[in-house]
């Protein structure tokens, strides 16, 4: 309840601030982490990801030097070549106050971080310093910023899938969903068995297909059981991966990011 | 051996084991919720459940010692093994020196471990299992498939159908039927087995009592018939006392099956004493090692010994929902068995690639009432494994291809760009659809995406210079600011002066990451 005071605050305060643009000012850095599928993908997601953080008053920086947290590597045991790719979001947000990426996974894979560099003392305390700074998109959007209501309006039947990584290893379940009751004209529908994995897990989906084939046959078959037009998520490659299922029956459900989603919900488009 | 693949395939092609296994997983699933929820305080009983555990394994030297001296001291024979030939070399010399011609057996994962029956039967010893599920994988010459429900993967009709092979008589497929016919010709079994065999679900250091927890009856007919009873025990199976099973009892049925209490609750402090009605005239209790001391010490593994064997893991688990637990390929399946299964066989060249069937999704972690951190030992499994140069070599090309890649970010943007022009070739109306090359088993299920005509990274410079210009503009950074000011002041408070390690100095913290100092205590064991 207390969060949604604050909502309701910040987005009357947000509106009366409009010409106060002395106080905008400031040395705070919050940067974006793409993330490598939103970055070579799936691009429109860190756009819309970017224009609903400018909405509400909070510039990102993006710095190049930044690749892929490393995660494949990281799953697979192979934790050298993990290091050489999680070192480039060390070095690349090393200065940051903030690191915001669309996806609970590669938030959660910084949080393996410590363990990952724990025989390198000075990777060590910038691995520390970087899971303290990091939120997964709406995490920092209702954590940090107070805010569930973006007066966002999308009248469609949406279901949402709660990837595993974010919600269940970093505990994002209610985030989402204050979110998503927000937007108007939307109907959301429960998915039957939620909770379950979309069967993606990465190389896992390389290395035992067909198991996860029949995951995430299964999972395809949940969210059509709903009639919804539109699945959204936290994660786009759970999400890809549902997609890619949902696209190889033919399926007309639109998948989108809740970023996505929420920022067509603004924008009016 | 064959793979994981190859019999997760023959799972897989099998719908009425994916049926059944669906079916039963689901009501457990659904079973615990509700336990859980009725409880009303879950989380804080599953965190105590954790850290008695925790306190015992990492003393396990000390409460192994009291609770034999204590054994000893209620008149029952301690044998301690250190591997499973060995516990089974000391059940056999007992069944000889008993001159026992049966043996009558409820449930126990250990027993399994050891493939007790065989040796017994090999020894001319009439072996029995009478739990029913056990008793019907038994007729069906099979291994268990779930920790807790062994016969998981059949249905009613192939139980059935086995039973009246049995019986010689057609048995219809009614519960109340086939289990009335079960209870009549294991009645008689009772009656003249020479010895119990039990497992143990605890062992209370402080009194030197094993505790059966169970649903049939079984286990308190096999503990209390025959002249002889033996009971295998894993050697982490101890609590320290009487009120820590308080905590155990509450969770473990309720993490099995959803149940607030089993329907028998037996605890047995030595054999029978001249006043008892009834009870083994001997008792011998079996401490079985066999690669869990190995575990002892070890920060990233010792928290498997935790384990309370409830098989919550198993229904909570979407892979093993789907290829059920023969796929796993040992004693123990599911997510513990991915993992209890390569640790206590610490001959990393042989491990297949059962680690590798998990998707990492945490459902495991998530559901384990003493909160063992599963998918992370999964992880570490396969690093071992690689580490220790026994990684797919394929694989581990590609993994050097992707570090080459991901470690500078110009080379990342000149793959990026190499594999726009590249994937021309391949891409159909913006998706991938062929079978070919990493996407050959993908692109079974699924259709791939392509790669952007643009990455986030081109897209940048232009996006940023739109979206300064509109904060500038509207100037509605203020209250954004200061929520941040104060995130960041609640950062720099929440951190420990010195190390801004959150969590690592705690005794045991919960941090996911694992790096709880009790470990540290554990590689003080001596024994």
């Amino acid at each position: 309840m207390e969060r949604r005071n604050q909502a309701d605050t910040i987005t009357a305060t947000v509106t009366s601030m409009a010409g106060a643009a002395d106080t905008a000012k400031t040395n705070i850095k919050v940067s974006m982490f793409a993330t490598c599928i939103g970055d070579a993908l799936y691009p429109r997601i860190g756009e819309a990801m970017a224009r609903l953080l400018a909405r509400l008053g909070v510039s990102l920086e993006f710095p190049p030097g930044q690749t892929c947290c490393g995660q494949p590597a990281f799953n697979s045991g192979y934790w050298e070549e993990a290091r050489r790719s999680a070192s480039t979001l060390l070095e690349a947000f090393a200065d940051s106050d903030f690191v915001i990426g669309p996806s609970g996974s590669c938030i959660g894979m910084i949080h393996h971080y410590p363990k990952l560099f724990e025989h390198d003392p000075v990777r060590l305390k910038m691995a520390e310093e970087l899971k303290a700074k990091s939120y997964e998109f709406t995490q920092f959007l209702v954590q940090v910023l107070g805010v569930t209501d973006l007066g966002a309006s999308f009248p469609h039947k949406v279901t949402y899938h709660p990837s595993c990584h974010g919600s269940r290893l970093l505990g994002i379940k209610e985030e989402p969903m204050a979110l998503l009751q927000n937007v108007k004209g939307m109907e959301l529908i429960p998915l039957p068995f939620a909770e379950d994995c979309c069967g993606f897990g990465g190389t896992f989906a390389v290395k035992m297909a067909d198991i996860s084939g029949a995951m995430v046959t299964e999972k395809a078959d949940h969210v059509l059981e709903t009639s919804a037009e539109v699945l959204t998520g936290l994660d786009m490659a759970c999400l890809m991966n549902i997609a890619g299922q949902l696209r190889h029956r033919q399926q007309s459900v639109r998948v989108m990011h809740l970023a996505e989603l929420l920022d067509e919900g603004v924008s009016g488009t | 051996m064959s793979s994981v693949k190859e019999r997760a395939d023959l799972a897989l092609n099998n719908d009425f084991l994916r049926k059944a296994v669906r079916f039963t997983t689901e009501r457990l699933r659904d079973g615990k919720r509700k336990a859980a929820d009725d409880h009303g305080n879950w989380e804080e009983w599953r965190e105590r459940g954790r850290q008695i555990r925790l306190h015992t394994i990492a003393h396990l030297d000390y409460y192994l010692h009291r609770f034999a001296e204590q054994a000893r001291a209620n008149g029952a024979h301690v044998h301690f093994a250190s591997t499973g030939e060995e516990a089974v070399r000391i059940a056999l010399e007992i069944a000889a020196r008993k001159q026992a011609r049966s043996v009558v057996k409820s449930k126990s994962m250990v027993s399994e471990e050891l493939h007790v029956n065989r040796a017994l039967e090999e020894a001319g010893v009439e072996t029995v299992e009478t739990d029913l599920g056990e008793y019907i994988i038994q007729l069906a010459g099979e291994a268990p498939s779930h920790i807790i429900i062994p016969a998981i993967h059949k249905n009613r009709y192939q139980i059935a159908e086995l039973l009246s092979r049995e019986a010689g008589e057609e048995l219809p497929p009614e519960t109340s039927v086939l289990a009335g016919f079960v209870r009549r010709k294991l009645r008689a079994k009772f009656l003249e087995a020479d010895i119990g065999m039990t497992g143990c679900n605890f062992a209370i250091a402080e009194t030197g009592s094993i505790v059966l927890f169970e649903n049939e009856g079984n286990a308190r007919m096999v503990s209390t018939v025959p002249k002889t009873q033996i009971t295998f025990m894993g050697m982490e199976r101890i609590i320290p006392s009487w009120s820590d099973l308080e905590v155990m009892a509450t969770l473990l049925p309720r993490s099995a099956t959803g149940q607030k209490l089993t329907v028998y609750m037996s605890g047995i402090t030595g054999p029978r004493r001249s006043a008892d009605g009834d009870g083994p005239e001997e008792m011998h209790i079996i401490i079985l090692d066999n690669g869990r001391s190995e575990q002892l010490g070890d920060p990233e593994f010792q928290e498997l010994l935790n384990c309370i064997r409830c098989g919550a893991c198993l229904n909570a688990c979407p892979v093993y929902r789907h290829i059920g637990g023969h796929a796993y390929g040992g004693t123990y399946s599911g997510p513990i068995g991915a993992v209890l299964t390569p640790a206590l066989n610490k001959n990393v060249a042989e491990w297949d690639d059962i680690a590798s069937a998990s998707s990492l999704c945490g459902a495991c972690y998530e559901a384990c009432p003493v909160k063992i951190p599963l998918h992370d030992m999964l992880v570490y499994l396969r690093r071992r494994k690689v580490e220790q140069g026994y990684g797919n070599k394929l694989e581990t090309a590609g993994m050097k291809g992707f570090a080459a890649v991901t470690a500078n970010s110009k080379r990342f943007h000149q793959v990026l760009k190499a594999g726009r022009v590249l994937q021309r070739l391949v891409v159909r109306n913006g998706e991938i659809p062929a079978q070919i090359g990493p996407l050959k088993g993908w692109n079974r299920y699924r259709v791939a995406p392509s790669l952007a005509n643009q990455p986030f990274r081109e897209r940048w410079d232009s996006l940023q210079h739109e979206l300064r210009a509109s904060v500038e503009q509207t100037g509605t950074g203020a209250v954004a600011q200061e929520r941040m000011r104060e995130a960041l002041l609640q950062r720099a408070a929440a951190r420990p002066e010195g190390n801004g390690v959150p969590g690592r100095t705690h005794e045991v913290s919960g941090d996911q990451d694992g790096n709880a100092t009790v470990r540290k205590e554990g590689q003080t064991y001596d024994g």
